[in-house]
């Protein structure tokens, strides 16, 4: 009754201490409406932060490429946003760099290769090189091939590109990439396909085909040349012989004339001296005309020889230069000796027009005279020589006057012209100056010209003579180059020769291996085979001599198993007969045969060893017993439920007494899977111990009888004590039933 | 059995109660009449006295499973110690 109202109050306790909390929470609504503007604020400043982050972080983004990387590498769904507020990262940028880092790799190689063009080491190298410089993305293969076979080359120190045959398509070739320079676009799809090897007699045959043509044109321009040469040569001999003529002529008729002029000879004489410089002067004019003549068609063959030598100079055979040279040289001396000729004549004609100057003076003087004596005497003839004794006194007074007026005449002259002499000198020099230096400039052009002409052919042939040397220098440096180019082939082949016997040799060994192999565990499996029958014969009769001998094994068993049970049945029968308030008669006998019955099963021992000593004396109680002896201690343990160790007092006992009489609880109830600290309450667990009780669930009910406390406990010990006794001895029983059952289930056999 | 000794501790008890309550009541009736003077308190403080023996022993009895003898008591110095 106490306990109830106990309860009653706490329950009324807790209802209200439960309508508490909801009184407290309206004030609190209060608060947060006031505070509701403090919240918004808050709010708007963390809206206001995370959107500025997020500008921040896309505007830096769209600046800096590795940031935005990085964040989109980072952040999941950020390269979506970033995309659609800055667009797709820019992949060019990428690109650039991977081209940045290619061009000054690239720059080098045109660079090494003008030099490499002067020593001819690598034609071949630069025809691949510098073609990838125009065609830059699209040739990473190309430039790494290119860069690998450079690298090889430079290793090895000679070119493993195929070499060009001969210097002439080198400079061809030269002349194409020259060409190619200028027009990458065109290069580009031509020169993607690899430069084949010619094989040989293509190169023979082209070689061939050059040399012959080579020889050809040589032939021919040596020909031509040496045809015009002998032609110019032939026209400027003439040319000079007829000068020399000429001038031989020019000086044979100025001493003729002198002659003529100073010499005094008779008349007879004289007149075929005149003959003679007549003569002598149509012999000049002859010759004169002759030379020129001869100088025109020695300039005319000279030029032709020019012409023809500068067209030779066109064709660019290096052969042909010698001889081009040599016509060269040779123009060069007729030219010289012609001027030379020429000079001569023009000195000499120079020479005989002061002469005939001076004759023409002369003659005009005598004519004039003749012509004076003629008019004063005029019938005295023009040879007045032969005249003495013709003339008479007047005519000779005449003549005396007149020639004594001549004499004045001429004094005066001879005055004037004396005192004249200076300015007429001065004149004179004056002009004989200006002939000089036109002369002087005339003979200075021309030998200046025949300097330069001289320098140039010097130059010339200095030339030819380097290039000489660079040929063959450069001969030698191919021809150590294709020797150079054999040791490596061979070499190479050597290697590959070894390669391949390698992978042969290895290949061969492989299949051999394998072979054997597969013979070896053919062989095997036969043994194998074999000694696998063997076994299971052996086997199998073994199985048959086992299974005999177990089957009388197991009969054995099964006699014992039975007899197990069959005491053991004992046992669990005389447990049973048990009367309503006295223990069963002691199992000491049932236990005994049960020992005897299973000498040799250490388990079936050790459980009947495990019975009580008490059930074996005394005999057990039933359950049925064991029920009716709790209803009775139930009453009893009602009435001391109050009295424990601490509150044993007569007063204690009363109130025990009165709340026996007070309180009701349930005759049985089910007990709940756990106990709770409530369910530790004499009355319930009486309640739960009778349930169990009558559902036939002796263990439980102990173990719930075992929870009472107190005097409740110490009444009920001897019942609990009774309980457990024939707990043990059940499960015992039990046990050994059970051990009994399998063990002759396990012996019998299925029919 | 365990749950009879209640039952004889309250015979004890009962038994015990009236003897003593009787022997009480007859000496305080004795007393009263030879020592004083048939007053009434002596025979109900005599009875009283035997009852309260009785009550005493009852106690006593039905406490004596739960007293600790001589022999029962442990020294709890020693496990101090050694904590």
């Amino acid at each position: 009754m106490l306990r109830a109202c106990v309860r009653g109050a706490k329950a009324t306790a807790r209802k209200n201490t439960r309508r508490i909390p909801l009184t407290n929470l309206q004030p609190c609504r209060q608060y947060t409406a006031g505070g509701s503007s403090g919240a918004a604020k808050v709010v708007a400043a963390g809206l206001l932060t995370v959107g500025g982050g997020v500008g921040g972080t896309i505007l830096y983004a769209k600046w800096d490429h590795k940031f935005r990387a990085a964040v989109e590498n980072n952040v999941p769904y950020s390269d979506w946003l970033l995309g659609l507020a800055l667009g797709p990262a820019y992949q060019g940028d990428i690109m650039k760099q991977v081209e940045m880092a290619q061009p000054p790799s690239m720059m080098d190689k045109p660079g090494k290769a003008p030099k490499g063009k002067k020593a001819l080491k690598e034609p071949g190298s630069p025809a691949k090189e510098t073609s990838p410089v125009p065609s830059q993305p699209a040739q990473s293969i190309e430039e790494a091939s290119a860069e690998a076979s450079h690298i090889i080359s430079a290793i090895s120190e000679i070119s493993t590109v195929p070499a060009p045959c001969d210097t002439e398509s080198a400079v061809k070739e030269e002349c194409k990439e020259c060409q190619h320079h200028a027009d990458p676009a065109v290069v580009a799809p031509h020169t993607e396909l690899p430069l084949r090897e010619r094989p040989v007699e293509e190169v023979a045959a082209r070689l061939a085909q050059q040399d012959q043509k080579e020889q050809d044109t040589l032939s021919s321009v040596s020909a031509s040349l040496e045809e015009c040469l002998a032609s110019s040569a032939k026209a400027t001999l003439q040319a000079i012989g007829a000068q020399e003529a000429a001038v031989q002529a020019i000086t044979q008729h100025i001493h003729k004339l002198k002659e003529a002029m100073e010499a005094e000879v008779p008349p007879p004489e004289k007149s075929s001296q005149w003959k003679d410089l007549e003569a002598a002067l149509a012999d000049r004019t002859s010759a004169v005309n002759d030379a020129e003549t001869a100088l025109l068609k020695a300039k005319e063959a000279l030029d032709s020889l020019k012409s023809e030598i500068d067209k030779s100079k066109g064709l660019k055979v290096s052969a042909v230069r010698p001889l081009v040279l040599a016509a060269e040289e040779n123009l060069h001396n007729m030219v010289v000796d012609l001027d030379r000729v020429v000079t001569k004549l023009q000195s000499a004609e120079s020479e005989s027009k002061i002469v005939s100057q001076y004759s023409d003076l002369v003659n005009e003087a005598k004519l004039q005279f003749q012509r004076e004596v003629s008019s004063l005497t005029p019938e005295i003839q023009a040879n007045w020589k032969g005249l003495t004794g013709k003339l008479s006194a007047d005519d000779l007074n005449a003549l005396i006057a007149h020639a004594h007026r001549r004499i004045d005449q001429l004094n005066r002259e001879l005055a004037e012209q004396r005192v004249r002499e200076q300015i007429h000198i001065d004149a004179s020099l004056e002009q004989q100056k200006l002939e000089d230096q036109k002369a002087l400039e005339k003979a200075v052009l021309t030998a200046v010209q025949h300097i330069k002409e001289d320098t140039r052919l010097e130059q010339e042939r200095k030339l030819s003579e380097l290039r000489e040397v660079m040929e063959a220098e450069m001969r030698t440096q191919l021809r150590r180059q294709a020797a150079a180019h054999t040791d490596h082939v061979q070499d190479v082949l050597k290697v590959q020769e070894q390669e391949l016997r390698a992978d042969a040799e290895q290949v061969l060994g492989s299949k051999l291996l394998e072979q054997e192999t597969s013979y070896r565990q053919l062989s095997q499996e036969q043994l194998d085979n074999f000694t696998l029958d063997m076994n299971t014969a052996y086997a199998r009769l073994k199985g048959m001599e086992e299974a005999i001998d177990s089957h009388v094994v197991a009969e054995e068993e099964a006699r014992k198993a039975h007899q197990l049970w069959l005491s053991v049945e004992a046992l669990n029968y005389s447990l049973k007969m048990a009367d309503a308030d006295s223990p069963t008669m002691p199992l000491e006998s049932a236990a005994q045969a049960v020992r005897d019955s299973c000498h040799d099963n250490d388990f079936a021992l050790a459980l009947a060893t495990a019975l009580p000593e008490e059930s074996l004396q005394r005999g057990v109680y039933s359950e049925a017993s064991l029920r009716a002896r709790f209803n009775a201690l139930r009453a009893l343990v009602r009435r001391v439920a109050l009295v424990d160790e601490t509150h044993n007092s007569l007063y204690q006992y009363f109130l025990s007494y009165l709340q026996a009489a007070l309180l009701f609880e349930a005759k049985q109830e089910a007990p709940p899977g756990q106990l709770c600290s409530e369910d530790l309450d004499p009355f319930r667990l009486l309640s739960y111990a009778s349930f169990c009780l009558e559902h036939g669930d002796l263990e439980l009910a102990a173990k719930l009888v075992n929870q009472l406390r107190g005097e409740a406990r110490r009444v009920v010990e001897d019942w609990l004590t009774e309980a457990r006794l024939t707990l043990e001895t059940r499960q015992v029983v039990s046990l050994l039933s059970a051990y009994a059952n399998a063990v002759g289930l396990g012996t019998t056999q299925a029919p | 059995m365990s749950e009879k000794e209640l039952g004889k501790k309250w015979d004890r008890c009962l038994a015990d109660g009236a003897i003593k309550f009787g022997t009480g009541l007859g000496l305080g009736i004795v007393f009263s009449v030879l020592f004083f003077k048939r007053h009434t308190w002596p025979i109900s403080l005599c009875s009283g006295a035997g009852l309260g023996m009785a009550f005493s022993n009852c106690q006593n009895d039905l406490r004596s499973s739960y007293l600790l003898h001589r022999s029962q008591k442990v020294g709890l110095c020693n496990k101090t110690h050694s904590n």
